[in-house]
């Protein structure tokens, strides 16, 4: 690095500015009281539940997707960030590089699609809700029995492991009788619920109630998460992260926690599936490609792997860049055709000026009156 | 269990001598016969010795004699090819290292390894989570265990810090902590896993002589508190002023073992550090 001959001090100065100014809000963050950083908390949610209304989307500007119905890309968009946050679980928390995670995902729609579709050759024809359950547990039993024997593996093979269990998944679909290949599942049924005058809550035509549905779960998911990450559960895991073999002998049963999350972060992909499929009415290979994994891979990393906002933002933030480039003409060149062109460039311009994401893991002190008194002491 | 009363966390204890009432012939780890090899090295030859409940034993010996090999093999992490390693009495091998842990064995590193992007305190806490019984369903729906747990353990972290005088950095992450501050840091977070044994793998390494002497300070004080202590050195000097017996490793054998004035004046021991003159061979 110093034997490059002008850059470093100009370099040094700008991070050190973005640095600083980052510090700043988090400081600011962190030292406002209580109630404007609920007030704030409540308006963002707030933000975000209004977000997929015409009414309201119509006034800002370039946010909403020229290309593509916006309801619908939130939608999307919602479901990318449920999965970043379970995937933050196991690569953010527990340091466990899981390339395939949308594996779980598959599983948690197959699972819907299988039970409660017509199209099954079970024919249980289960209402939807009975089996959102059934495939969060499911796809749990599945992070368990792959987790066990590989989470004896450590790094290059546990990556190489996952890859393989996400693609054994995606060929089963493309060539299993069972699982239906391109023709898929149809009519796989909404969530339950509906209107004084008999219309359903969940309908075809407008994406609103899924979307909102799949915010609801998020801040839920989010709270049971952060409930995890600020106990013994995530000092395990995090102790796991920065030094396996120290925590084990701390007495960390370090076996025992990365199952855990594991198995924490594939519920929770298999809770995105199952409201995926639910949605989208239709499951079928093709919803499943590796790309995805990757995606997701990304997008914890570029939010800043082991921060929930972080993976929260990340996982928002790729999804709707995606979309963003939909109907967008350039030169007569349709930009979404090379969505993953930017898509590369923008992950590569971060890996060089922000290595550790956007909203990096900077945990702060349990108790900032602690941390001003430390200080004082200090002074 | 009589983890919380052995917690050693209150300083002001610490100046009273506890030597007189320790019961010099209860063991607490035998190493008996052990022998350790890789492919064809031997690391550790039949090497047979004895730890009793609540003195400092030192574990001595040139570079490479083989001590960290033998603290690898007591604290689980090596199987002894031969022989067998107990510790109050049952067979260590076998055994996980994080069960090892609970029943009291705790150990610091020489090469320092702390969590580094976790604050000193979490750290020290991670280490009174080897205790807690907190499952993930009770801290993710946060019932009254974890909680319980939780400021137990902080407490316990937060004790343990102001014992190894690094408290005022409490909320600092482990890698920005100075080089002495991390080494203190470690034995914290052993200590708050309740050892009955703490292993100190070259404590002092790196340490100028004033903190030589704040080291040796505390281990006494942690022996004082009950804690038996196992302290790897190959300062001579540093072993003498502090351990109760020493054992003498060269080339993976013990070549002697006995009170610090003995070992010293152990002809076998001279030998191996500093060399036997030619006229006496």
């Amino acid at each position: 690095m110093t034997t490059t001959i002008d850059p470093p001090e100009r370099r040094e100065t700008a991070a050190d500015k973005l640095r600083q100014g980052r510090h700043a809000i988090s400081e600011r963050w962190h030292h406002a009281p209580r109630w404007v950083r609920w007030v704030l908390l409540v308006a963002v949610i707030a933000f975000f539940y209004a977000l997929p209304n015409k009414e309201f989307y119509q006034y800002l500007g370039p946010i909403p997707t020229p290309g593509a119905n916006f309801t619908q890309v939130m939608f999307t968009v919602s479901i990318y960030v449920l999965l970043a946050v379970g995937l933050n679980i196991v690569v953010g928390f527990a340091g466990l590089l899981d390339l395939g995670y949308f594996g779980f995902f598959a599983v948690g729609a197959y699972t819907v699609a299988v039970l409660t579709s017509p199209s099954s050759d079970l024919k249980t024809l289960w209402p939807w809700l009975a089996v959102v359950a059934i495939a969060i547990g499911l796809t749990m039993v599945s992070g368990v029995m792959l987790g066990t024997p590989t989470l004896r593996l450590r790094g290059d093979y546990l990556a190489l492991v996952t890859l393989g269990f996400a693609e054994m998944i995606r060929i089963a679909a493309v060539s299993s009788e069972f699982l239906k290949g391109q023709r898929g599942f149809n009519q796989i049924p909404h969530p339950p619920g509906q209107y004084a005058d008999g219309r359903p809550w969940f309908g075809v035509l407008d994406a609103r109630p899924y979307y909102w549905l799949v915010l609801t779960l998020i801040i839920l998911v989010v709270i049971g998460v952060r409930n995890l990450t600020h106990s013994r559960v995530g000092r395990a895991w995090i102790s796991i992260r920065e030094d396996e073999d120290a925590a084990q002998l701390m007495g960390v049963p370090t076996f025992k926690f990365k199952l855990w999350a594991f198995a924490s972060g594939a519920a929770i992909a298999g809770l995105a599936g199952a409201l995926f499929a639910g949605k989208q009415n239709f499951v079928n290979s093709q919803n499943f490609e590796l790309l995805n994994s990757i995606i997701i891979l990304a997008a914890v990393i570029f939010g800043g792997s082991g921060n929930i906002v972080g993976a929260i933002v990340g996982g928002g933030l790729v999804a709707y860049m995606i979309e963003r480039f939909r109907g967008i003409e350039l030169f007569g060149i349709e930009l979404y055709e090379y969505r993953f062109l930017f898509f590369g460039l923008v992950l590569v311009v971060m890996m060089i000026f922000r290595p550790q994401g956007l909203i990096p893991n900077r945990r702060r002190a349990a108790e900032f009156k602690d941390r001003r008194k430390e200080v004082i002491v200090g002074e | 269990m009589s983890d919380t009363e052995q917690t050693p966390a209150v300083p002001a204890q610490a100046a009273a001598p506890a030597v007189e009432t320790v019961d010099k012939r209860e063991p607490l780890l035998e190493v008996d016969h052990v022998t350790l090899r890789f492919g064809g090295v031997v690391a550790l030859n039949d090497v047979d010795f004895t730890l009793y409940k609540g003195e400092i034993l030192g574990l001595i010996g040139p570079n490479g004699a083989g001590k960290t090999t033998c603290f690898n093999a007591m604290t689980g992490i090596y199987q002894p090819t031969e022989g067998q390693i107990r510790f109050l009495g049952q067979k260590i091998s076998g055994k996980k290292r994080h069960q090892i842990t609970r029943m009291g064995m705790a150990r610091t590193f020489q090469n320092i390894r702390l969590f580094p992007e976790m604050t000193a305190l979490e750290n020290v806490q991670v280490g009174a989570d080897a205790h807690h019984k907190t499952s993930v369903i009770a801290a993710l729906l946060r019932l009254p265990r974890h909680w319980k747990e939780e400021r137990e353990g902080r407490e316990k972290a937060e004790r343990l810090l102001e014992f190894v005088g690094i408290s005022n950095r409490m909320h600092e992450f482990a890698r920005n902590l100075s080089y002495g501050e991390q080494r203190r840091l470690e034995i914290a977070r052993a200590l708050a896993t309740d050892p009955k044994l703490l292993c100190l793998d070259e404590p002092a390494a790196g340490f100028n002589p004033a903190e030589k002497e704040e080291l040796l300070q505390l281990i006494r004080q942690i022996r004082d508190q009950g804690v038996t202590v196992l302290l790897i050195e190959h300062d001579m000097r540093l072993v003498m002023g502090v351990t109760d017996r020493i054992v003498v490793l060269e080339f993976g054998k013990k070549i002697a073992e006995g009170l610090p004035a003995e070992v010293r004046d152990n002809p076998k021991v001279v030998a191996a550090y500093l060399g036997v003159p030619d006229d006496a061979a």
